[in-house]
């Protein structure tokens, strides 16, 4: 029944991500990127891991996506957007073919199986997924966490300078 | 529950963070600071961000000797960390030095300048001494984010716009290539803490083999090369150093480049000892190709700035051959090489800001023809900048090629050895022009040359006293590099 699930929905993100690629219109190419990210956030569920799911809906299709529409409308790409995008295309094809090939590869003869560690999903269903994830934040990789609000700080600040008219 | 919060709390030891949390508090404080100062007033940032860094560096220096391991071993705080914590302060003050004049006769005087410099030195601090994945990453986040922005500082210039984006982009897409490369190491040992997966890897040998551990060590190291700009991964360099202001690619090509070196050299060391013989005859042909590419390429070039680009492409080779020594003088040389390279690479791009005129930049051969005596004392101290880059005694630049090589040689490695004094012979022709230019062409026009403020002059006479220093006694240095390495 699961095995059964996980294909239709990767069947599902497969095809909404060649609309991303090969879609003309770029709104048609985003709402395509929105149904990938959803399928994503199903694999999540499927993984037993709700809370990364759930931040994948939250962040992914809803705060980027509407930056990426937004970016979209604003700019207002026309016809001479979407020729230029053709360029060096065979090689692009070419590059993902051969990465494609690879993965493949490694995937069949690679032991993917590496070390298990102690959350399991037993864990995982009886702690709670967002309880283990804040526990692990806030103590194994607490210095990691901090940086990263430096990161946005340095991120805010970048962007106010590049972007606004008078510094 | 309480006992694992209790046990992460005693492991925190803010001591292992003291430098970068000295340096973050600066940057931010300046950022409140520079919102109160009239517009354009950049001289107090200068100031405070200088004091800034001198605190830090008594932070970092009376830290030698006495390591510090903190938040359950994401961050350790040894003799490792602390030489290249030195080094980025070097860099990030004689960047500073050098840029105060230069952004305001560019028309670009924005207080947000000095913060962003402060918080790219806090990042390559943190890559120095992380020992865990993801502080070794997010180091690497502050620092490129911060670095991006200033490579696009000068918003009106369209180089610098090309520089910023192209950085950006490029960046980006090395970051997503060393995260996937974090991914499947994790998925594969289990762990980001990096002696964990070292040790694990060691008691796995099946592992060693495995393709994901080996797709895994190739995207992260991906990921580094391209930092470090070593070919193939060099394509960003020429255009994003021409680009960008003058300073910022100082910075660039010293500071962040030896923060790559830092956590590329610690991550295959703690992680991937196991396979050393493995990565070592990859860094060799990447090695050699870094060092040709760089110094043929280079000969080519009109614009110095540029040329400058590619030389620090060969010098990244040079680098590169002592991590393929993988031995005591082959490691304990990058670190030496890097302080050396420091100070002669800024130095030579702080003449070279003073070498310009009003508002606009004066970097083609051609226009530094006479430069040497229309400015003696400036061409005297391009020329001893010169000459380190080529590795000429007593210089700098000599004493840390002389050591890469020895470690080379005893490493077994002469033909690399071999190569790459064959390489430095090249770069001979590529200096030595620039100083033809200088001296033996006459200026073309009288055109008034900029006046020369006190701060550049400190940044120059920093970088002249670190080169003579580090080329007449190199040993006092090499050994405290001795004991920084693991």
């Amino acid at each position: 029944m699961e095995t059964i699930f996980f294909y239709i929905i990767a069947l599902v993100a497969l095809g909404s991500g060649l609309i991303v690629v090969l879609c003309k219109s770029p709104v048609n190419s985003a709402l395509g990127l929105v149904n990938t990210f959803f399928c994503l956030a199903v694999f999540y569920v499927m993984l037993y891991a709700p809370f990364m799911a759930a931040v994948q809906i939250m962040v992914y299709a809803g705060a980027i996506m509407v930056l990426i529409l937004f970016v979209i409308m604003l700019l207002n790409l026309g016809t001479e957007a979407r020729k230029r995008y053709t360029h060096g295309v065979v090689w692009a094809a070419l590059a993902s073919l051969l990465s494609l090939v690879t993965f493949l590869v490694f995937i069949k003869k690679g032991q993917i199986t590496g070390a298990a560690g102690d959350i399991t999903k037993d864990v995982v269903m009886s702690v709670g997924h967002t309880e283990l994830i804040g526990k692990t934040m806030f103590t194994e990789f607490l210095l990691p966490f901090e940086i990263a609000s430096i990161l946005l700080l340095v991120a805010i600040v970048g962007a106010v300078v590049l972007a606004k008219k008078e510094v | 529950m309480e006992n694992l919060v209790q046990t992460a709390l005693n492991n925190v030891n803010m001591w292992a963070i003291m430098p970068s949390i000295i340096l973050v508090c600066f940057a931010m404080g300046l950022l409140l600071i520079n919102a109160f100062l009239p517009r354009g007033a950049t001289k107090p940032a200068m100031w405070i961000s200088l004091i800034g860094l001198a605190v830090t560096a008594f932070s970092v220096i009376s830290g030698w000797g006495s390591p510090q391991y903190g938040f359950s071993d994401a961050v350790a705080l040894d003799n490792f960390a602390t030489f290249f914590n030195v080094t980025f302060l070097i860099a990030a003050a004689m960047t500073i030095l050098m840029s105060d004049d230069y952004i305001r006769r560019e028309g670009y005087p924005i207080g947000e300048y000095y913060p962003l410099i402060l918080f790219t030195t806090a990042g390559a601090m943190w890559m120095a001494s992380g020992t865990d994945m993801m502080t070794i990453f997010l180091g690497l986040e502050v620092m490129s984010i911060s670095l991006y922005v200033l490579a696009g500082f000068f918003r009106g210039d369209v180089r610098s716009n090309e520089a910023g984006l192209k950085y950006f982009l490029l960046g980006a897409f090395s970051t997503g290539f060393l995260l996937y490369g974090i991914a499947l190491i994790y998925g594969v040992t289990g762990s980001t803490r990096l002696s964990e997966i070292g040790v694990f890897l060691n008691a796995h040998p099946s592992l060693l083999s495995n393709p994901m551990t080996l797709a895994g060590i190739m995207l992260l190291s991906i990921g580094f090369l391209f930092k470090i700009a070593a070919a193939p991964f060099h394509m960003w360099t020429p255009d994003v150093y021409e680009g960008a202001p003058t300073p910022i690619t100082a910075f660039m090509s010293a500071g962040p480049k030896a923060a790559a070196f830092a956590a590329f050299l610690r991550i295959m060391e703690y992680c991937f000892f196991s396979l050393k013989p493995e990565w070592t005859a990859v860094l060799w042909a990447l090695a050699v190709l870094t060092m040709i590419i760089g110094n043929v390429i280079a000969i080519s070039q009109t614009n110095v700035k540029r040329m400058l680009a590619y030389s620090s492409i060969a010098h990244a080779g040079y680098a590169l051959v002592g991590m393929v020594a993988a031995n005591e003088i082959g490691y304990s040389a990058i670190l030496f090489y890097m302080l050396a390279y420091t100070f002669m690479n800024i130095g030579a791009f702080a003449i070279l800001v003073l070498a310009g005129k009003k508002g606009e930049e004066n970097l083609t051969l051609e226009g530094l023809s006479g430069f040497g005596y229309k400015r003696p004392l400036l061409g005297v101290a391009f020329t001893i900048c010169l000459f380190s880059l080529m590795g000429i005694p007593p210089t700098a630049g000599f004493a840390g090629k002389f050591y890469i090589f020895a470690g080379a040689v005893k490493a077994g490695y002469i033909w690399l050895a071999i190569i790459g004094v064959l390489n430095s012979a090249v770069s001979l022709y590529y200096y030595l022009r620039v100083m033809v230019y200088m001296y033996f062409r006459e200026a073309e026009e009288d055109y008034s040359w900029v006046k020369v403020p006190v701060s550049v002059v400190v940044s120059i006479v920093i970088a002249l006293v670190g080169i003579f220093y580090l080329g007449i006694i190199p040993g006092a240095v090499m050994d405290l590099a001795r004991l920084a390495i693991f």
